[in-house]
C-alpha cells in the first residue's frame, strides 16, 4: 500500500493567503495533485504542509487580450493561460486551438482523459519532469511565465523557467500564476510523441512552431521533450531553420541538427540511439505539420 | 495531526478526523464503509477507483480525502436508485460488461459521466474516455457494448 508520509495541509482562500503560507519553510503547492501525491507515495517529495491552490478559481482561465490599445505589433495579443486551468480545459479550449493547434495534438496524449481532468497547466510546468510534454510545448511558443510574489509579479521566459530536473525559478512564497503566449499571424504549430502504450510518457516528442513568410521560415521555435535537451529547447535546430525557405530538405536538416545537439539517456523506454532517431523522424513531423498549418493560417488572414 | 473532512457521499453527510494524507480511496472504503469503489494500483493508472467529486471523475487514489472536505463525491453505490439501477449497470449486466469485477466500479462511474455529457457517444469516444481505466479480463468490447446498451436504453435516467 502507498500512502503519502505524514503531512499538514492548509486550504489557500486567496492567492494573497497563498503566497502568505508559501512564504514559510517547507510548505508546497497542491494543485492537481496528479504528479505531486504519486511523487509522495514513493517519497520523492516530502513537503512539510501542503497549500491547496484548487479553490483559487480566479487562476483557472484561458483567455485572448488581441493586443487592441497595446500596439498590435506582429499581430498582436496574447493567449493568457491561468495555472490552475486544467488540462482538459486546454483541450476543449477553442480559442486555444484556434490560434495553436500544437495544444490540443500534446493535450491530447497528456496521460488520460480522467488525470486531465485535474491535472493543470501549472502544475505541469511547476513539476518540471524532464519527460512532461508541456514544457517543450511552451519553450517552443516561446511562452512567459508570470510568477506572483508578495512584490507582484514577474516575467520570465518559459525557457529560463527551468532550472533542471524538476527544479524552477520559482522560488519561497512565490507562486506561478499565468502563462502568456505571444499570438502572431502566418504561424502554425504542431507536436508529434511516441510512447510505449496510450496515456504513457514520451519516449520522445517533439514540439514545433514556425512562421512563414511567403514560404521563408521568418521564426521557429521547435522543443523537444524526455531527450535532455537544454530548456527542453532544440536552439541549433533553430539557428539553421530561421531565413530558411520551408522546404522538406530544410526540415530534415534541423531535423538531423536537433537529434545530434539534444542528450537522451538509455533506460527502459528505449536506448540512446532509439531516442535520437525518434527525435529527428518526430522532429521532421512537427516542421512539416506546423508548416501546413501555418499557410492555411496565412491563406485566411491575408 | 488530523483534519476535520466534511463531505457529501451519495448524498448523505459524513464528518470525520482523519489525517491529512489519507487518500480519497482510503477514506471512502475504511472510514465510511463505502467499499464498491475499488483500490487498485495505487499509481492512477488503472481507475478501478474513479469516483466522482463534485460531478467530475477522479481516481480517487489520487486525491487526498482532505481535498474533497466541503465538496460532493459520488461513488458506485449511488448508480442504483430505489431498487432501479441505472442504465449503465443494466447494460453492464445485457452484455457481459464485467468478468472478474475488479474494474467495473470505475468503468462504470466514468461511463455514466461521459453519457452524462453525450447521451449518444460513438465506440471510439466511449475507447478514447476509458482509456485510462484497465480491464484485465474483458478485452473491452463488452465494456465498450456495455456503455452503447446504456445509451441507447436512456429513458427514465435520473441523474
Amino acid at each position: 500500500m502507498q500512502v503519502p508520509s505524514h503531512v499538514e495541509y492548509e486550504r489557500a482562500t486567496s492567492v494573497e493567503h497563498a503566497l502568505t503560507l508559501l512564504g514559510r519553510p517547507d510548505h508546497r503547492v497542491l494543485a492537481g495533485g496528479h504528479s505531486l501525491i504519486p511523487m509522495m507515495k514513493l517519497r520523492l517529495a516530502q513537503p512539510g504542509v501542503l497549500v491547496d491552490i484548487n479553490g483559487l478559481a480566479e487562476l483557472a482561465y484561458i483567455t485572448l487580450d488581441d493586443g487592441a490599445g497595446r500596439g498590435g505589433a506582429g499581430g498582436g495579443g496574447q493567449l493568457r493561460i491561468g495555472a490552475l486551468a486544467r488540462h482538459a480545459d486546454l483541450l476543449d479550449s477553442q480559442l486555444a486551438g484556434r490560434h495553436f493547434p500544437i495544444f490540443h495534438d500534446a493535450e491530447r496524449v497528456v496521460a488520460d482523459p480522467i488525470v486531465r481532468l485535474w491535472g493543470t497547466i501549472g502544475g505541469s510546468l511547476c513539476q518540471a519532469d524532464p519527460s512532461e510534454d508541456l514544457s517543450a510545448v511552451f519553450a517552443a511558443v516561446r511562452a512567459t511565465a508570470v510568477i506572483r510574489g508578495q512584490d507582484g509579479d514577474r516575467k520570465v521566459p518559459v525557457r529560463e523557467f527551468h532550472r533542471g530536473p524538476y527544479e524552477t525559478v520559482v522560488g519561497p512564497g512565490e507562486l506561478l500564476a499565468e502563462i502568456r503566449v505571444p499570438v502572431t499571424t502566418g504561424t502554425g504549430s504542431a507536436y508529434e510523441k511516441v510512447a510505449r502504450r496510450v496515456g504513457d510518457w514520451s519516449v520522445a516528442a517533439a514540439a514545433a512552431l514556425l512562421q512563414l513568410d511567403h514560404g521563408t521560415v521568418k521564426q521557429a521555435g521547435i522543443g523537444l521533450t524526455a531527450v535532455g535537451a537544454e530548456h527542453f529547447v532544440a536552439a541549433e535546430a533553430e539557428d539553421f531553420l530561421r531565413g530558411q525557405p520551408a522546404t522538406e530538405e530544410n526540415f530534415a536538416q534541423a531535423a538531423t541538427i536537433a537529434a545530434e545537439h539534444c542528450h537522451p539517456v538509455a533506460d527502459q523506454r528505449g536506448p540512446e540511439d532509439y531516442k535520437r532517431h525518434l527525435v529527428a523522424e518526430l522532429t521532421t513531423r512537427a516542421l512539416r505539420r506546423a508548416a501546413g498549418r501555418a499557410s492555411r493560417t496565412a491563406g485566411k488572414t491575408a | 495531526m488530523t483534519i476535520r473532512v466534511a463531505v457529501t457521499v451519495n448524498g448523505t453527510e459524513y464528518a470525520r478526523d482523519v489525517e491529512p494524507r489519507l487518500l480519497l480511496i482510503h477514506f471512502l472504503r475504511d472510514e465510511l464503509g463505502l467499499t464498491g469503489s475499488h483500490w487498485g494500483c495505487d499509481t492512477s493508472n488503472c481507475g478501478s477507483c474513479v469516483v466522482w467529486l463534485d460531478k467530475t471523475p477522479v481516481k480517487a487514489c489520487t486525491v487526498l480525502a482532505a481535498m474533497a472536505d466541503g465538496h460532493i463525491v459520488r461513488t458506485v453505490e449511488d448508480l442504483e436508485r430505489d431498487g432501479r439501477l441505472d442504465p449503465v449497470q443494466q447494460g453492464f449486466i445485457e452484455c457481459h460488461g464485467l468478468q472478474c469485477g475488479f474494474c467495473t466500479p470505475g468503468m462504470m462511474m466514468t461511463a455514466r459521466w461521459l453519457l452524462d455529457r453525450n447521451p449518444d457517444p460513438a465506440e471510439a469516444e466511449i475507447r478514447e474516455v476509458l482509456s485510462g481505466q484497465v480491464c484485465r479480463c474483458t478485452g473491452y468490447e463488452n465494456i465498450v457494448r456495455s456503455v452503447r446498451w446504456a445509451a441507447e436504453h436512456a429513458e427514465g435516467t435520473a441523474t
